[in-house]
């Protein structure tokens, strides 16, 4: 591997890599725009101008000009400078060249707090302006250019991420610049909307508050929100995201970079799948029928009943919505094993109206039908006739299936461990209210077979619990196992895990 | 004055656009030689011995450059011919266009041939309507009389020839804008390396080179490079066309050794300077280089000699001004220019040709302040060299250069809120409008 030296410091990193790579892996920024690891170099804001002192140890004399860290290949015996008075200087003049014609309307922008353009102005800043006011080239702004992103063509600095990202990634080309010199501007190509699958990363990548969300817009400032790592449960693929929150509301989900999974980007579907988080119909405390009537109780209260209920049936079965974490599926089989076996099922489609387009988007839109099918579940839809108890998990087989119907109503003990009020949740006789994947901590596996964690990012609704704490006390009152934690849980499943097709939840960081 | 070659057309009556007449006169006998006798190796070799540097203003050894050709790529190669002439005071090649396209065409395929380049492009500027429709009969009279086509003069060489018709765009000039142009792209230069002769037109190998770098192969062919190596200096010979504009009695262009003196071009070939009027200062290059005072003008024109003196022969548009010239307002229509043509790219291009034409157009109305000229002067260092090609040097090499060789004529401007000079004949006196959208 090729020895760079940067600022004084020998780093040894892989051939091919470049210098604002380089400089990354000992924690040394050198600032960019245009530049982005996902997408080829475009070389035009000239952010990244460093200092060659000598390009490799055959020709070890300086270059020069000052180079852009983004196109330069680190060589054997390279020797870069990247924060001397030289560079620093560049940086400063290319930095008030992108702000003369800058709105900096920044009380009012959403990118505020998390703009390069204000994080480098800290650095390298002029701090007095030199540019007259009514020089300013004045362009559009508010400008709707898909079904989730508006436009504010002043606040752009052409870096064209967006422009790559459609052309090299969607391949589909719907914004393109036009006009010359400082008129310059993004536009939408003729009759396009930016709506295709993946829209919403141009947002991401925007390094200026130029692209914006619409339904983020004005809703919060983003120094306030809190982030929680996650994994999108909107499919099989399992991007990893980051949640974003605010006082127990979700207010945005973001991509995290995993190069195994989803690179930079996840699909528009995935990214508003929060929305329904806070919607009606989520349950919001433990339930017990009662002379026909559901009334509110204690999940301690509800777990006692179940325990009794399904402690008197001849056989448990199982069925399981295949968004179930691998905690819950692993403590429910738990308990079904304590009670002497029977039968487990998924009871989600594991193909959908949505095709699987070759990138991030699965037919599959359950984040975890590998980690149940890992613990013993089968595909099926209906149960063995000997089942007389039934544990449902996060799924709605009344929902999916009206034959299901007659089914629960014969069963002797049936109960539900939900989120959200289904058709199956009227047929229980207890029914465990739990958090939505956003509130529990967890572990999915996706459609490779990755076992990646997620956290919780906001507070269960209610008297609501996590999905295992439930499960675990249910366990705990059938007098199995006593878990300390939810780590407890994750631990002794993935020692039980026998699928070498598996890939371990260490080697994701996820 | 030596016998013209570039020029020849003004030297004889025939008409070099009728292909009859050009061959006639001799024409295609090079092109036979170089396919027929010579080898592709021995042609580079000798463009490489001739000492031929390319004539689009950076100079670079044209038999170097088709040697940078990979031999073994696999893929196509590519002569793409730079006609986009579009530098401020240059219009040489339009001459060699328009008058005598079939020594173009010459210099196109011998090119080709030594390149090993069986489909060649001349990109040609927009706003040559003429050269077009010039340049478009030359290539169907070659193709008809068997110049271009299949199996050239028997042998197994071919070779198609294309011509391609600019949109107007200043920046298409520059080579890998050009190849972006060509690609059916916005004309945005590419960074380099990759270099063309790697990676161009497509991604293949690609070569351009000028019209006259081209015009010259021919000449070097039918003469030798040994009669090309004999005329002007030893680090860049040849005969060369120069463009002469501005305050002289005879603008147009001549044809003159490489390391003629500048004061000859202006008094021997373009007449003097205009009556009563003394000289003041001179653009030697085209509008991108540093301007020459008058006392600065006693060099020979050869790219080495005019970097000595402090700027560059780039295109040879020698553009002379006189002592009725309000530096501040020649230097604002040019940073008007800078700021029409900037393609937007890199962001100091982007953004400071459009304050230096501000700043430039301020202190020209009387409006600026002596801060002002210290910013003017700070901008351009801002732009110079932190680019991806190099129209932020062309627009920042003027302001720097007329503001220290003129600082006292830019200091007047502020101190006086306006020109002395305005009402006097000023040739210059149309005010370029500032840019719009």
């Amino acid at each position: 591997m090729p020895k760079v030296t940067i600022n004084g410091r020998e780093l040894e990193v892989p051939a091919g890599t470049n210098l604002i790579e380089a400089a990354e892996t000992a924690d040394q920024e050198i600032p960019h725009y245009c530049y982005h690891p996902g997408l080829s170099v475009a070389g035009n804001c000239r952010m990244c101008l460093v200092e060659i002192k000598a390009l490799s140890e055959k020709q070890s004399n300086p270059l020069p000009k000052l180079q852009i860290g983004c196109n330069t290949i680190v060589q054997d015996g390279m020797v870069v400078e990247s924060d001397n008075e030289r560079v620093r200087d560049a940086r400063r003049s290319v930095l008030e060249f992108l702000l003369i014609n800058h709105p900096i309307d920044c009380p009012i922008c959403d990118q505020a707090g998390e703009c390069k353009l204000q994080e480098y102005y800290m650095d390298y800043g002029r701090y007095g302006s030199r540019f007259a006011l009514d020089d300013k080239v004045q362009k559009r702004k508010v400008i709707p250019v898909g079904p989730a992103i508006m436009l504010d063509q002043e606040r752009c600095i052409l870096c064209t991420r967006c422009v790559r990202f459609l052309d090299e990634v969607t391949e589909t080309h719907e914004l393109t610049i036009t006009e010359r010199g400082d008129h310059s501007e993004l536009s939408l190509a003729t009759g396009a909307s930016v709506d295709n699958a993946y829209s919403a990363n141009i947002v991401d990548i925007c390094p200026v508050g130029a692209l914006t969300n619409r339904d983020f817009r004005f809703q919060a400032r983003v120094w306030y929100l809190d982030s929680a790592d996650s994994v999108c449960a909107g499919c099989a693929t399992g991007c990893n995201i980051e949640v974003h929150s605010r006082r127990g509301s979700i207010y945005r989900l973001k991509p995290r970079a995993n190069a195994d999974v989803n690179g930079y980007w996840m699909c528009d579907a995935g990214r508003f799948t929060h929305e329904d988080n806070d919607a009606k119909g989520r349950l919001q405390t433990s339930l017990i029928r009662e002379g026909g009537r559901f009334i509110d109780v204690e999940y301690t209260v509800a777990v006692r009943r179940a325990a009794a209920g399904l402690k008197t049936a001849g056989s448990v079965g199982i069925v399981a919505g295949a968004g179930a974490a691998l905690e819950e599926a692993f403590l429910a089989a738990k308990i079904q094993d304590l009670l002497g076996g029977g039968p487990r099922i998924v009871s989600s489609p594991a193909i959908s109206e949505v095709a699987d387009d070759g990138r991030l988007v699965s037919t599959d839109r359950f984040p975890n039908r590998r980690g149940l099918k890992a613990l013993g579940y089968e595909e099926a839809t209906v149960l063995g006739s000997s089942v007389d108890a039934l544990l449902v998990l996060r799924a709605d087989p009344a929902g999916d299936d009206e034959a299901w119907t007659e089914r629960l109503e014969a069963l002797h003990s049936a109960v539900v461990v939900s989120d959200r009020v289904s058709d199956t949740t009227g047929f229980a006789d207890q029914v465990l209210a739990i958090g939505s994947h956003f509130e529990c901590d967890g572990a999915f596996v996706n459609r490779d077979g990755r076992v990646q964690r997620f956290q919780a990012a906001v507070p269960a609704p209610g008297t609501a619990v996590a999905g295992w704490e439930a499960l675990a006390a249910l366990l705990a009152a059938l007098g199995g196992p006593a878990y300390d934690g939810h780590s407890d849980v994750l631990d002794s499943l993935l020692a039980d895990l026998r699928d070498d097709s598996l890939i371990s939840a260490s080697a994701t960081g996820g | 004055m030596s016998e013209k070659v570039l020029l020849r057309f003004e030297d004889i009556s025939a008409d070099l656009t009728d292909i009859s007449q050009y061959v006639a006169d001799g024409g295609y006998q090079a092109t036979r030689k170089a396919i027929c006798e010579w080898s592709p190796d021995d042609l580079v070799a000798e463009v490489k011995d001739s000492g031929l540097r390319g004539r689009g203003g950076a100079g670079f050894p044209t038999g170097l450059k088709w040697s940078f050709v990979p031999k073994d790529s696999g893929k196509p190669i590519y002569l793409l011919c730079n006609a986009d002439e579009s530098e401020p005071g240059t219009f040489k090649d339009r001459v060699i266009i328009e008058r005598d396209p079939h020594q173009l065409l010459e210099g196109i395929i011998i090119a080709s041939y030594a390149i090993g380049c069986h489909d060649a492009f001349i990109y040609i500027r927009g706003e040559f309507a003429d050269g077009y429709d010039i340049v478009c009969k030359a290539v169907a009279d070659a193709r008809r009389e068997g110049y271009v086509g299949e199996k050239l003069f028997g042998t197994d060489y071919s070779l198609n020839v294309h011509v391609h018709r600019g949109a107007g765009a200043y920046i298409c000039g520059e080579e890998t804008g050009l190849i972006e142009s060509l690609e059916g792209k916005r004309a945005y230069p590419r960074i380099k390396p990759p270099f063309p002769a790697v990676q161009g037109l497509f991604g293949c190998p690609t070569i351009v080179n000028n019209v006259e770098t081209l015009a010259c192969v021919k000449h070097v062919v039918a003469k030798g490079a040994a009669w090309f190596k004999s005329i002007g200096p030893e680090g860049g010979p040849g005969p060369k066309l120069f463009c002469l504009s501005g305050h002289v009695r005879k603008p147009g262009v001549y044809e003159a050794p490489m390391g003629i003196g500048l004061r000859s071009l202006i008094n021997d070939y373009a007449g003097g300077m205009l009556e009563g009027r003394t000289l003041k200062a001179v653009i030697p290059g085209g509008s991108s280089v540093p301007v020459l005072r008058a006392e600065e003008t006693d060099i020979a024109m050869d790219f080495d000699s005019v970097v000595a003196a402090g700027s560059m022969l780039g295109s040879a548009g020698v553009i002379v001004m006189d002592d009725s010239t309000c530096m501040v307002h020649a230097l604002r229509a040019l940073s008007h220019f800078y700021h029409h043509e900037s393609c937007g790219q890199c962001t100091p291009c982007r953004e400071g040709t459009g304050w230096l034409e501000h700043i430039v157009s301020r202190v020209d109305d009387g409006e600026a302040t002596e801060d002002d000229l210290a910013r003017l002067d700070s901008v351009a260092g801002g732009m110079l060299g932190n680019t991806i090609c190099v129209l932020a040097d062309a627009a920042a090499m003027p302001v720097q250069s007329f503001l220290s060789k003129f600082r006292d004529e830019f200091a007047a401007h502020v101190r006086d809120g306006g020109c002395a000079l305005k009402g006097s004949g000023n040739v210059s006196g149309k005010v370029p409008g500032r840019a719009v959208a």
